[in-house]
């Protein structure tokens, strides 16, 4: 039977050398007659700090770490006699091999919907879309009527992905009601929020998913041109999506007569010029329109009116990825999954310092713990799980107390983070809170578009706050003074950016206020990262004098004879803590300035 | 420095002359010339009838468009979250002592240029560092100097 090889040319294998795995094994499966084969480039399996991936159907072998030179082996081994590689498979915590995705720790307990396709299809290939099914949402869209759709929209419950959960169906009701012309609709693909990347995996490895999405919500609302505002940086994901825009006008599916049925959509691209406001709604707008991009009041949402004054249905990529799916399978069916107010799946990212890094979908509801630990596989190097940070800068950091939590939009929220678009930052003993919330409010402060005063003045402000208390110049009183301008803030923001900018400013100040006070009263970080406040010593009983301080410290600091234990030079150190990170017995230990 | 106006009419030429294509435009420059030189915003304000100080608001508001000339390599250092808690500020650091440049400067003799960009959305590979089009996964210290002296020595 002719194998399929898959390999990952999403961009994170393709910088792990995935295009020469590619391109070797075309090379000798075409020199070889005995092997029958046919080689796919994928979109992003999620997983891809194991890449390149590699999978062979239909034996559902999947390889990781996949070099040039096993892709002889595997020609010879697993396509032409159905053997296994070993030593290419997935271990699992207890260290024994695994053949397939099912089998693997990461994908079990996973159930794919936005990213159905993701990894199984040639995202350059309409053909390979339409034989998974696609194309058939919009095929029963066309011979049903605007509220049929919009009815089969409610019934599942879809909110909306990119982090404020705004029912799906609702929106596109009330642009369907306006009998204003032309109306647009919109995809977001502005995915700024640090640590979540779905949106890029999907645009990347499953264009044609949402273009059918898009197309599905212009004959609601009865649109007949749309956008895709992408981040110019997501470059793979422009050319993919450029390429599918011009693959289904040609078959048909967009253009002038929608399969022969008259109706019309025009879809391009539009790329983000990197702000990260654009990711705002009438923001975004401003962009589409070729201006600088600055969010509005919205006393109108922009439904009523959006692009050009003209109503306009701005969906997330993610969210408009679920469309297909729930159009074929009924909304009943889609509201199933889930949790009573959150509906399906959501996928998440997970990094920072999680085991299993990657792109996971999971029903709504899933806890925390069910994310990081089943899924994640715990902390890296096993060390103290200390917090995760979820739903980008607009959301908060969730101490361990709260892992039970389950995930969905509206629980995290009574307790000062958010889903959000679905980032999850996984930080252990050695990830400073204080510095995590300085992180945020410096990007914020970058990032704001400068329109309104609470958000501009306020992010300056707090910025300064923390860098002092980060330096070892806090103050007690600073603690209050932080919360007071994060209530403002949020009472008086003109946009979301503003609204939520302190969230993790005042979440961590929640929950891990003895950081804070650490900082000021006793000039220490606990966790060894604020440089004013650290300096780093080795601790002569744990040295085994490996010497691998001294080859990463880049200043010179470290040194000392092999098998002997080392030093570091407390005048040439600059704290910036590559010797902890790689000394393998724990012998660097971290003081605070003020201790002995 | 005399550009040739024949490089930025053809730029002009692939857009309708309407406001929406301004950005489209102002990128397919920054792409061409590394930076958005006088010539391109005063071609750009008469083509789209668009005055001059709305085009430099634009250029000073994306943080993709840049009106001063930018290095042979561009550096792009991921300070997204994921790629901060692994380590991008001592890389930050290191770029700075091997190369004596800060965020959004450029090297005396033009090679680089080193801009701190917000998440790249590979955060599994955290951290990471690219250099034009080529990414670097799982960056670390050590790394840094061999992969910027590869491009060094291109040059010469």
């Amino acid at each position: 039977m002719k194998k399929n090889i898959k390999v990952c040319c999403g961009t994170g294998c393709l910088a792990n050398g995935s295009r020469l795995v590619a391109e070797e094994f075309e090379r000798l499966a075409g020199e070889d007659a005995l092997v029958e084969c046919e080689i796919r480039r994928t979109g992003c399996n999620g997983f891809c700090e194991n890449g390149p991936l590699v999978t062979i159907e239909p034996d559902h072998i999947s390889y990781y770490r996949v070099r040039v030179k096993d892709v002889p082996e595997i020609l010879e081994k697993t396509v032409k006699n159905g053997e296994t590689v070993d030593r290419l498979l997935y271990k699992d915590d207890s260290g024994k091999p695994v053949r397939s995705q099912e089998e693997n720790p990461f994908y079990a307990p996973q159930l794919k919907i936005a990213l159905r396709n993701i990894g199984k299809i040639n995202p350059a290939d309409v053909d390979d879309y339409i034989a998974t099914g696609g194309y058939e949402a919009l095929k029963k869209a066309l011979a049903m009527t605007p509220d049929e759709i919009l009815d089969e929209m409610d019934a599942s419950g879809l909110r909306g992905r990119g982090g404020a959960g705004f029912p799906t169906g609702t929106k596109w009701r009330t642009a369907a009601g306006y009998d204003v012309f032309p109306k647009y609709v919109a995809c977001n693909g502005d995915e700024g929020d640090p640590g979540a990347f779905m949106d890029r995996s999907i645009l990347e490895g499953d264009p044609h998913s949402v273009i059918e999405g898009m197309a599905v919500c212009a004959l609601a609302i009865g649109a007949e041109e749309g956008f895709l505002y992408i981040r110019d940086e997501y470059a793979l994901a422009v050319q993919n999506v450029r390429a599918a825009i011009r693959a289904a006008e040609e078959r048909g599916f967009l253009g002038d007569s929608i399969m022969g049925s008259g109706r019309k959509l025009h879809l391009s691209v539009v790329r983000g010029g990197g702000a990260f406001v654009c990711g705002e709604s009438t923001a975004l707008m401003q962009s589409v329109e070729g201006k600088v991009g600055e969010p509005r009041a919205k006393y109108i949402r922009s439904v009523q009116r959006g692009l050009w004054d003209h109503p306009t249905v701005l969906n997330n990529v993610e969210t408009l990825a679920n469309v297909p799916y729930i159009i074929v399978h009924g909304g009943a069916e889609y509201a199933g999954i889930g949790t009573e107010r959150s509906k399906g799946t959501k996928v998440f990212a997970l990094v920072g310092k999680v085991k299993r890094t990657g792109l996971v979908e999971v029903p709504m509801g899933a806890t925390l713990r069910h994310l990081i630990y089943d899924i994640g596989g715990g902390v890296q190097n096993n060390r103290p799980f200390k917090a995760v940070q979820t739903g980008g800068p607009s959301g908060g950091c969730i101490p361990a107390s709260m892992l039970d939590l389950p995930v969905d939009f509206d629980t995290l929220k009574e307790y000062g983070a958010m889903m959000g678009s679905g980032g999850m930052i996984v930080m252990d003993d050695r990830s400073c809170m204080v510095e995590v919330a300085r992180y945020y409010v410096q990007f914020l402060s970058g990032e704001s578009c400068g329109k309104c005063t609470p958000c501009r003045e306020g992010l300056k402000q707090m910025l300064a706050i923390l860098t002092d208390i980060c330096e070892g110049r806090g103050r007690m009183e600073d603690l209050d003074l932080l919360e007071s301008l994060g209530e403002t803030m949020q009472d008086s923001s003109l946009c979301a950016l503003g609204k939520s900018a302190p969230n993790p400013v005042l979440s961590t100040l929640k929950y891990f206020r003895e950081e804070y006070e650490a900082h000021i009263r006793e000039h220490r970080c606990p966790a060894g990262v604020c440089k004013e406040l650290t300096r780093f010593s080795v601790n002569p009983e744990k040295c085994a004098g490996c010497s691998a301080c001294v080859r990463v410290c880049p200043t010179g600091a470290a040194s000392g004879e092999r098998k002997q234990p080392h030093r570091i030079d407390p005048e040439k150190c600059i704290s910036c803590g590559s010797c902890r990170e790689a000394c393998r017995f724990g012998a660097i230990i971290t003081k605070g300035r003020g201790e002995a | 420095m005399q550009l040739s106006m024949e490089g930025i009419n053809s730029i002009l030429r692939q857009y309708p002359s309407e406001q929406r294509y301004c950005l489209a435009i102002m990128q397919d420059m920054q792409r061409q010339y590394n930076y958005i030189p006088r010539e391109g915003m005063e071609a750009l304000s008469e083509y789209l009838d668009c005055p001059l100080s709305s085009l430099y608001s634009m250029a000073t508001f994306y943080k993709a468009l840049s009106l001063k000339p930018k290095g042979k390599h561009i550096i792009k250092l991921c300070d997204g979250t994921a790629c901060h808690i692994r380590g991008a500020s001592p890389l930050k650091d290191g770029i700075r002592r091997i190369l004596g440049i800060n965020e959004d400067e450029t090297t005396e003799d033009g090679l680089f240029s080193l801009e701190l960009v917000n998440c790249l959305g590979s955060c599994a590979l955290a951290p990471v560092l690219v250099v034009d089009e080529t990414y670097y996964g799982k960056m670390t210290l050590e790394k840094l100097p061999g992969i910027l002296s590869q491009y060094r020595e291109e040059q010469s």
